[in-house]
């Protein structure tokens, strides 16, 4: 790609005035300090919608009776480029696969939402939620009970068919 | 008529003590919510909305400021002259809060005991004692960046002094016209003279304000002058290595030198707490309260109340307030200068304009003297006259590309549009 270069010529030192410049420039700010619109969003009151596609804090879908809906079928740990979810498997008597240890670290995490694409059974979900402060850093490492009892929206994925989410 | 005695004696004392205790609380408190006015207005100038989470509208912002500032932890740099480390912050304090004792700030109130003088000390020194201690300032600034041991900070303390050397010359010069019209140096005389002209000297003097608001800034380190922080190029310059009460005092003391700035600017060309009109009027003139004289040069007996008082405080205290917001706005407006730009500002533009103003004032006031025209209104319209010639002959002559411009006028090639692949 060709890159232009504009030269902006100076004006002549002869045409130019400092004061005037000043006290135009004052008005101005002037204008917008009594002007009052103003583009800041009272944070914790006034929050963003966040886009359907946002990926944020996990979250695990869980069955009407309370079981996580993960198999446990390990291709999230996998595909995970960060490594960062760590995943014990087990299987009851009835011959169903469950996750023994299911957990997330959060830090380590990139938000990709490789997790959520590659889950056959969409249990594990990257949601529309991004509050997760903590007073100590061992409460990023969400386990398995913490994942389920979220409840914030989840991401949609990417739909080659409709790019744009619309 | 023992009403009007000036105070003295144990009433003086109380009274004194009483005015250096309020004024120290006034002007502490009033920086406080400078900071928070800083702060606020640079957030409406940028459409934001500053700080307004700390009680109704962020009222207790300075408050919550002051406490983290005073349970922070105090670092002292290894390598910094301890002594002199600590000395810095007292010496850039103290000056800027003693400037503050002669001004004077309302007109005089009635007591039983007497009339008492709203100003601390009506020293008979008046102008050059604030000359003094306000240019001491730079020393806990030189100080406090020689100490730290730190190259920014001594590159601050430099710039630091090199402008207070610089504009101490122009603010000078700028103030000798006021002088020279007052006759005095005392800020309460500055003040009367200021009532008998029935015009304050922003207009009979109107270059000599400008130079003077100029230099102000100069002298206060606000941008577009504050070559001795200048943020982007040396940290924070002189106080980089300071931290919690330390350098909340490097704040107090730019701020409430940026207070006697404003105070000085409202006295000494704003008629201080004057009102229009000469009900307010009151001077000591040969130990009897005046307001004024008739035809036949009788001195006319001044009436103080405690609502005139009252009144003439909130005339002062609103004109300071108007500088403090034009320090402000001035500073989220105004660029930074380039460091030469500062020093060819200061020697050859408010130096020789300075120079030359003094010169034509003195003319002036000496054709109206010669001609009989007596000190008053008249008297105030002719220096107004010269001074409108020679403040438009600076804005609208001088001013074309000479004042502020480029290092070296460089040769300007025509428009070129050059393309790189």
């Amino acid at each position: 790609m060709a890159v232009t270069t504009k030269v902006v010529q100076r004006p002549d030192p002869g045409r130019t005035s400092y004061l005037r410049a000043a006290l135009k420039g004052m008005s101005l700010t002037l204008r917008h300090m009594v002007n009052p619109k103003t583009v800041t969003q009272q944070y914790p009151e006034e929050q963003t919608e966040l886009s359907p596609r946002w990926r944020g804090t996990h979250r695990m879908e869980v069955h009407s009776d309370g079981r996580p809906k993960c198999v446990a079928c390990g291709l999230c740990p996998t595909v995970c480029p960060a490594n960062c979810i760590r995943l014990v498997g087990g299987e009851d008597d009835q011959g169903n696969r469950y996750p023994i240890v299911y957990e997330i670290d959060e830090f380590r995490c990139i938000f990709c939402g490789m997790c959520q694409e590659v889950c056959p059974v969409e249990a594990i979900h990257v949601g529309r939620d991004f509050e997760n402060a903590e007073y100590s850093r061992d409460r990023f490492v969400y386990d398995l009970d913490r994942l389920m009892e979220v409840d914030h929206p989840v991401a949609l994925l990417w739909d080659p068919e409709d790019p744009k989410s619309e | 008529m023992d009403v009007l005695q000036p105070i003295s004696g144990i009433p003086l004392l109380v009274t004194t003590s009483i005015k250096i205790a309020t004024m120290f609380g006034v002007v502490m408190l009033t920086v406080a919510y400078t900071t928070l006015a800083e702060r606020r207005v640079s957030a409406f100038i940028q459409d934001r909305l500053g700080p307004n989470r700390v009680g109704p509208f962020g009222l207790l912002q300075p408050i919550a400021d002051g406490l983290k500032n005073l349970v922070k932890e105090e670092a002292l740099p290894d390598s910094a002259s301890r002594l002199y480390f600590l000395l810095g912050p007292m010496m850039a304090m103290v000056p800027a809060l003693v400037t503050f004792a002669v001004v004077p700030f309302a007109a005089p109130l009635p007591t039983p005991w007497g009339v008492v003088d709203m100003i601390i000390a009506d020293v008979p020194i008046g102008v050059l004692y604030i000359l003094a201690l306000s240019s001491l300032g730079v020393y806990g600034i030189v100080i406090a960046g020689w100490a730290s041991n730190n190259k920014y900070a001594f590159l601050g303390a430099l710039r630091a002094s090199a402008q207070m050397v610089s504009y101490e010359v122009a603010l000078g010069l700028s103030l000798i016209v006021v002088l020279m019209v007052a006759g005095n140096v005392t800020l309460t005389e500055i003040v009367w003279q200021q009532q008998q002209l029935d015009l304050w000297y922003a207009l009979p003097l109107s270059l000599g304000f400008l130079l003077f608001v100029t230099s102000a800034f100069a002298e206060t380190n606000r941008l577009p002058f504050d070559m001795p922080e200048a943020e982007s190029e040396l940290i924070t310059g002189f106080h980089t290595e300071y931290s919690a009460m330390k350098f909340s005092m490097f704040f107090i003391a730019e701020y409430s030198h940026m207070l006697t700035a404003s105070a000085l600017m409202a006295t000494l060309f704003f008629g201080g707490w004057d009102l229009p009109g000469t009900w307010d009027d009151a001077f000591w003139y040969d130990g009897a309260l005046i307001k004024g004289f008739d035809e036949s040069g009788v001195a006319i007996a001044a009436t103080p109340a405690i609502w005139k008082t009252l009144l003439t405080f909130g005339a002062f205290a609103g004109k300071t307030a108007f500088f403090l917001l034009l320090y402000i706005w001035v500073r989220w407006t105004l660029p930074r200068f380039r460091y030469d730009q500062v020093m060819q500002l200061g020697w050859k533009v408010l130096l020789p304009t300075g120079l030359a103003y003094v010169m034509v004032i003195a003319s002036t006031m000496l054709v109206l003297d010669q001609i009989g025209v007596p000190y008053g209104f008249t008297y105030g319209l002719g220096l107004t006259a010269v001074s409108t010639v020679c403040t438009v002959a600076f804005v609208f002559f001088l001013d074309r590309g000479r004042i502020i411009r480029g290092a070296a006028p460089r040769k300007v090639k025509p428009l070129v549009e050059s393309t790189v692949t």
